[in-house]
């Protein structure tokens, strides 16, 4: 740790495309992430990011050839799942019909469109917090996040912070060493970067 | 609330930003990085690069510049011009873009949309459409609008084309309304509220934004998800904090 910020972070590639974007965004918060392609590069990392833009079943096929679904499922460190990262922590997913990594209880869903509604969900929303987390530390209201997706996971008791598009979703969840966010916090301005730099100095109990 | 999207459009040729009017004569407006970190600082929302030269030289775009503007840039960011297959996306989106957007391309070959979705997620694939209205009143598509000495006119209509390039898996659908391109006059919300009516993906208006009250027209009246402009915003006649506020002050939701 160096001034309260892990320094050893491993960034997993899942065959997500936005991993240079996370690579890059945590550059910005003086960190060199480590690009980690199997399950003995978590070996040592203080923390453990698994981003992810893509489908749920090709992704989760992909973390179990490599060792990752056991690793991360065996996992001390802090984990943060990003967008589809964050829906590999659930159960299971409709996108697919695949089980996941069943880290936190619950199933993805597809968003449901309607007149005006548009799916996928892209763009800003306001997130709201549910509950306290040291992971939400100076995030004033309204904060905005940058969304892309089509599917989402339903507000249960790991969900820390939701955001509405049609129907309430998760946003943000953590349970013990395990975090997601659905949004880009790479892409989400200065909420991002602070929801990422509490994650780096986030000591879960 | 989902926030509606002020995106300003940086044409880039040989790696700077250029503007032109309708299309041709284009002027130097700067330089990428500079550009791209001032509209993040003032509020923009999203940026698209266009890559003018792309396309109609059947090349893909440079990814030099897109890494670096990945590095420097933490709102998302699109990137257009010239990519014609899974490979050229893949380079584009692992050199750090969001979004990769495609005309051309998917006119002459519209399995190429079902591929990058497959591939990518429907998420990543933005179909950027150019229209103008013909002799017959019916708009239609127009393809290699990069070069107007080799624009073609395939003959599609546009709310043809919009309907196929969402069931092969378009995830955004940026609408360039050519007849009021780089004009100023007003967006096309006739034809946008034609196309929002079949449009099921995020829409995206582009072309004739000219002062404020365009843009609280186009969401108001042409309800679509994000609007994009160019000139107003690099010659500075429109500065996004202040374009923002009024769109707030107007009703419409935004992010301050």
């Amino acid at each position: 740790m160096k001034n309260g910020i892990a320094n050893d972070v491993a960034l997993i590639d899942a065959g997500g495309a936005n991993l240079g974007s996370v690579r890059y965004a945590l550059e910005r918060l003086g960190v060199d992430a480590r690009i980690v392609r199997d399950a003995n590069g978590l070996h040592g990392a203080q923390r453990v990011i698994l981003p992810g833009v893509g489908a749920a079943a090709p992704a989760m096929a992909l973390l179990r050839e490599r060792g990752l679904d056991v690793a991360l499922r065996a996992l001390d460190a802090p984990l943060l799942g990003i967008c589809l990262g964050m829906q590999l922590l659930f159960d299971a997913s409709e996108e697919g019909d695949v089980a996941c990594l069943g880290l936190l209880p619950g199933t993805v869903r597809r968003m449901q469109g309607s007149a005006g509604l548009r799916v996928p969900h892209m763009g800003w929303n306001t997130l709201e917090i549910i509950r306290e987390s040291a992971l939400l530390d100076g995030i004033a209201m309204p904060a905005h996040a940058y969304f892309v997706h089509g599917y989402a996971t339903p507000v249960t008791d790991d969900c820390i912070a939701s955001c509405t598009h049609g129907d309430p979703f998760a946003a943000c969840v953590q349970r013990g060493r395990i975090a997601g966010m659905q949004f880009h916090p790479e892409r989400s301005a200065d909420v991002g970067s602070t929801l990422l730099s509490n994650f780096l100095r986030w000591n879960p109990e | 609330m989902l926030s509606r999207r002020i995106i300003p459009c940086l044409d880039v040729r040989d790696g700077r930003v250029v503007k032109g009017v309708r299309f041709r004569d284009h002027i130097d407006m700067g330089d990428i990085l500079t550009l791209a970190r001032g509209y993040r600082d003032e509020g923009a929302d999203e940026l698209v690069f266009y890559d003018i030269t792309a396309s109609p030289q059947g090349r893909s775009v440079d990814r030099d510049w897109v890494e670096q503007v990945a590095r420097v840039l933490d709102i998302p960011f699109c990137v257009a011009g010239g990519i014609r297959s899974v490979a050229d996306a893949r380079a584009v989106l692992h050199a750090g873009a969001d979004k990769i957007s495609i005309n051309s391309p998917a006119l002459e070959r519209p399995v190429l949309i079902e591929e990058l979705a497959e591939a990518f997620g429907v998420q990543c694939v933005v179909v950027g459409i150019d229209t103008q209205r013909e002799a017959d009143g019916q708009w239609r598509v127009r393809s290699h609008t990069g070069d107007p000495e080799n624009m073609r006119a395939p003959g599609k209509r546009t709310l043809d084309w919009i309907s196929e390039a969402q069931s092969r898996g378009a995830g955004e659908i940026v609408l360039n309304c050519m007849d009021s391109d780089g004009v100023r006059s007003g967006y096309d919300i006739d034809q946008l509220r034609e196309v929002r009516d079949i449009c099921h993906v995020p829409l995206v208006a582009s072309g004739g934004a000219g002062i404020a009250q365009h843009f609280i027209d186009v969401f108001r009246d042409a309800d679509v998800d994000a609007a994009l402009a160019a000139s107003v915003f690099h010659s500075g006649v429109l500065a996004i904090s202040d374009l923002k506020q009024g769109l707030r002050d107007a009703g419409i939701e935004v992010r301050l």
